[in-house]
């Protein structure tokens, strides 16, 4: 795509570099003079947001490992020794674990960003689906690296998890042997799970030059979801969006420090501070934060099968979004219904993840007694949780396709700029000023 | 739009956030530990007198096995002295771990033997194995304590409430033999509960029985000891040792969130800079 | 190998076009941030800005640094106590330290004569042998049992001065741990050690 590019290396070595490699006009095409939306909101920038995560993440995790020992009997000791005795190893061990949290509130505002801007719309659907891959493996890394400290809730969330593949009917029993590496979780799972937990990362870091390469071939989506029609739509990448993806960086980044500095276990349960016991399952066994919604709906099925093929369709069914939305419209800015039905989605996804930290018959309104269906009480996290996941799928297998062709969609401006220029009070300074005066 | 889902997640997330922690236990009484908040730290004397405790009464069941004699002299422990840099010189360290024995083996003979211990050793545990502590304690095993102040719900504050939680059980509540029942403890006591179902007392039945009592250990610095004081001051240590590093981290956090505050500053100052004359 | 977005690949036609009015304002303000009004108040705020990334990016630097250094526990052990009643004379006992072999020879009377009659001799790394030792405790050769030249043990008594000898490169040293002959540049080194007691010396 040379053709397109305005880098001009300077005589000498920059000239004799890229006539060869010519990857600092790779970097000036993809991140200096790339042309960016001007109109893209806070809410865009949380990709750079996820490539800073990431890298936190790598860095500190390699370092880790440096000091960490896999071995059933030595995890959990290896674990305390990073923090009293390695040199910032409190420091190093709170930025990783709390970084994945970081990590995933990032992700999803990331994702509910691109729902509501309709960002897998056509041409964005590789892209998404490229998202979607990466997030995937970050729930896979994420959950084996949690794993590694071998605490109680490291332990029996490794069995509660790999037990799942046990509910795959006739070769579940097999594969989930293969995969624990014995008859139960211990040191063999332990091992191959630390390997993984390494590798992982730098397959995500792959997966995101993809999803960043068909960022670039696509170009970004806006709040409107109009494409840019000329030069005054768009931005240079360099300074706009990095100084803004700068600064919305280091806001994150006291989010980040406050609870690496003042409640590093806030997002951690207690129990993982109890070395594995495999004799003794904790008295409340939950995932971290990040899954509780897909667990809630694991658990609102109640047959076990049905329950895990509706935890990975719950995640499958975004692999499946951008054809599933019939809307013409890309942006629910323009969608007034469809605005009101995303805000409920969010709301049920919240509503997933209360359930899922909770006992599933305990009561929603404590006190009240209602009537019993399917062996629970209706007032019980079990039953909100089933009305939630029911809402979840029926946004995308119901809702999404319907809407698109009932809904009557508000007029949408012609270009990025007309809205901004016409609008008065968004009217460039500068631009504004001169006529005035000269007038 | 988005602006008002975010606080509608915050409004949900205040709301259910405490209610995370279900049970029907006792919740611990309130303590105002010197190292709570963003600028806590530990009181020495409190770390010291918590640390004898430990040594007379719980480590006769309980190990402590992630701790070191050294690190009671580290920059923050009970036993800091800044002339000491090296926690193996410090005199009062030493003397403290030339008090226990600790295994060892006779690298001429080969024997297993004991030797008063190193500031490098371990606290030696009370028991060689969990075998032979749970025959020791009728089949319950006394968990370590290394970190038990991050192990359980309520940290410190609920240490010492669980020590002080024994009470007679009300009527109705029978306790099984070899136990007893606590108040604070999270545990069922559904089974031996004979009145309504849905109202059970607070609190579970535990192996261990009340172990602190008024002037069980002298304190060397004059404190009053009653079994409340021991029981905060051993609470205390336990966080300390669960979490040395709290002190360095406050600070250090202190620091780093002025520095970004600042950092964000300053980029916002450049990004209405660069954005001044551009509509967006 | 990065594409070209959509909008390059047809020119602004139909209903979404610009009237030249638009275009015009549109540029001006694209152009306007390059010609400010201060320049040196935009300048100073840009470099401070960048002056705190990279200041933040230094101090993180160093504790992914400084975590490669021995850990607490690591320094803790560097310090061994050593009870020398269990060396008879002529002889030495090699234990570990830091990781590390030490040296400890109870040098006899003889050995002792040799290495002092040396100190008159062309040496490649001049040292008496007094200085090697404690005072008045001339029998007692505390050495790191590391050969300078590439860290192989040498081998006790090997050699024609009856001091070290390493297999690795030959390297040849006397009954004062002083280098002789062969590649090693330096004497064996001498760590910092102090006698508890008559019987008891702590190295490190």
């Amino acid at each position: 795509m040379s053709g397109h590019s305005t880098y001009e290396p300077k005589p000498g070595f920059s000239r004799w570099l890229d006539q060869r490699l010519p990857i600092t006009r790779l970097v000036w095409d993809s991140f200096v003079d790339y042309p960016t939306p001007r109109n893209l909101n806070y809410w865009y920038t949380f990709g750079g947001i996820l490539s800073l995560c990431l890298g936190i993440q790598i860095v500190s995790g390699i370092v880790l490992s440096m000091h960490y020992t896999a071995s059933a009997g030595e995890a959990f000791a290896s674990v305390e020794h990073i923090m009293r005795d390695v040199n910032y190893g409190w420091l190093l061990r709170y930025t990783h674990a709390n970084g994945a949290s970081m990590f995933f509130i990032a992700v999803y505002l990331h994702m509910f960003r691109g729902l509501y801007y309709g960002s897998y719309k056509p041409p964005r659907e590789v892209l998404w689906i490229l998202g979607c891959v990466i997030y995937l493996l970050m729930m896979a890394t994420a959950f084996m690296g949690y794993v590694l400290p071998w605490g109680q809730m490291s332990f029996h969330g490794a069995v509660v998890i790999t037990n799942i593949i046990g509910a795959i009917p006739v070769v579940g029993g097999p594969i989930l042997t293969w995969l624990q590496g014995g008859f139960a979780v211990d040191n063999a799972t332990l091992n191959r799970f630390f390997s993984l937990h390494y590798l992982l990362p730098f397959m995500i870091a792959g997966v995101v030059v993809l999803h960043v390469w068909a960022l670039h071939v696509v170009g970004q989506n806006n709040p409107t979801g109009i494409d840019p029609k000329s030069k005054a739509d768009t931005l240079p990448f360099t300074p706009y969006a990095t100084v803004k993806d700068g600064f919305a960086m280091s806001v994150f980044l006291i989010l980040f420090a406050v609870f690496v500095f003042y409640m590093p276990n806030a997002l951690g349960h207690a129990d993982n501070y109890i070395e594995a016991n495999p004799l003794v399952t904790p008295a409340h066994i939950v995932p971290e934060w990040y899954f509780l919604p897909f667990y809630a709906i694991l658990r609102a099925v109640p047959d076990k099968v049905m329950g895990v093929v509706a935890m990975f369709g719950a995640i499958g069914v975004l692999f499946a979004l951008p054809w599933l939305d019939t809307s013409k419209v890309r942006s629910m800015r323009y969608r007034p219904m469809a605005k009101l039905y995303f805000v409920i989605l969010v709301v049920a996804c919240i509503i997933l993840g209360f359930c899922g930290a909770k006992l599933p018959d305990d009561q929603v309104i404590p006190g009240l007694e209602t009537f019993k269906i399917l062996e629970s009480d209706l007032n019980s996290f079990v039953w909100l949780s089933r009305l939630a996941t029911l809402y979840y799928f029926a946004y995308f297998l119901v809702v999404m396709p319907l809407l698109g062709l009932l809904e009557t969609p508000l007029e949408t401006p012609e270009t990025i700029a007309s809205p901004a220029l016409s609008h008065p009070a968004a009217m460039p300074a500068g631009a504004m000023a001169a006529p005035e005066k000269k007038g | 739009m988005l602006r008002k889902l975010t606080l509608i997640a915050a409004a949900l997330t205040l709301v259910a956030g405490p209610a995370l922690a279900a049970g029907t236990a006792k919740h611990p009484y309130d303590i105002a530990f010197s190292f709570e908040g963003p600028f806590g730290k530990f009181d020495q004397g409190q770390l010291q007198r918590g640390y004898k405790v430990y040594r007379e009464v719980c480590a006769a069941c309980h190990s402590m096995k992630l701790l070191s004699f050294r690190n009671l002299g580290d920059k923050g422990g009970p036993f800091y002295d800044a002339k000491y840099k090296n926690p193996n010189d410090n005199p009062y360290v030493k003397a403290l771990a030339a008090e226990l024995e600790v295994p060892d083996i006779d690298t001429e003979t080969g024997d297993a033997v004991t030797r008063p211990a190193l500031p490098a050793d371990r606290f030696p545990s009370p028991y060689k194995n969990d075998y032979a502590a749970r025959a020791g304690n009728g089949g319950a095993l006394p968990p370590d304590l290394s970190v038990i102040a991050k192990g359980r719900e309520g940290g410190p504050e609920y240490l010492a409430s669980y020590l002080l939680g024994y009470e007679a059980p009300p009527k109705g509540l029978t306790v099984p033999t070899g136990q007893y029942y606590n108040t604070y403890f999270p545990g069922d006591v559904s089974a031996g509960w004979a009145g309504d179902k849905h109202t059970p007392p607070p609190g579970g039945f535990v192996a261990m029985g009340p172990q602190l009592e008024d002037d069980k250990v002298t304190f060397d610095d004059g404190t009053k000891s009653t079994a409340r004081q021991q029981a905060e001051d051993v609470a205390a240590f336990m966080m300390w040792a669960a979490e040395p590093k709290m002190e360095e981290r406050k600070e250090a956090g202190f620091a780093v969130i002025i520095y970004l505050v600042l950092f964000a500053g300053l980029l916002y100052a450049s990004y209405r800079r660069v954005w001044r004359n551009e509509s967006h | 190998m990065v594409g070209s977005p959509v909008f390059l690949a047809g020119t602004p036609s139909g209903p979404g076009s610009f009237a030249k009015g638009d275009l015009k304002v549109a540029e001006s303000a694209v152009h306007s941030t390059t010609a400010g009004d201060d320049p040196s108040r935009r300048d100073f705020i840009h470099i401070a800005a960048l002056a705190a990334a990279a200041g933040a990016g230094a101090t993180i630097v160093w504790p992914l640094i400084d975590q490669m250094n021995p850990s607490a526990d690591t320094v803790a052990l560097a310090s061994v106590e050593y009870d020398l009643t269990k060396i008879e004379s002529g002889q030495q006992v090699t234990i570990n330290w830091r990781g590390k072999p030490l040296f400890i020879r109870n040098r006899t009377q003889a050995q002792i004569d040799a290495a002092v009659r040396d100190d008159a001799a062309v040496l490649k790394d001049p040292q008496a042998d007094a200085l090697r030792h404690k005072e008045g405790k001339a029998q007692w050769l505390i050495l790191v049992g590391s050969c300078t030249h590439l860290g192989c043990v040498p081998t006790v008594g090997g050699g024609e001065y009856g001091g070290w000898f390493c297999p690795c490169h030959g390297s040849t040293y006397d009954t004062s741990g002083r280098i002789r002959k062969g590649p090693a540049p330096t004497n064996l080194v001498v760590p910092d050690y102090a006698f508890l007691s008559d019987t008891k010396v702590k190295i490190g």
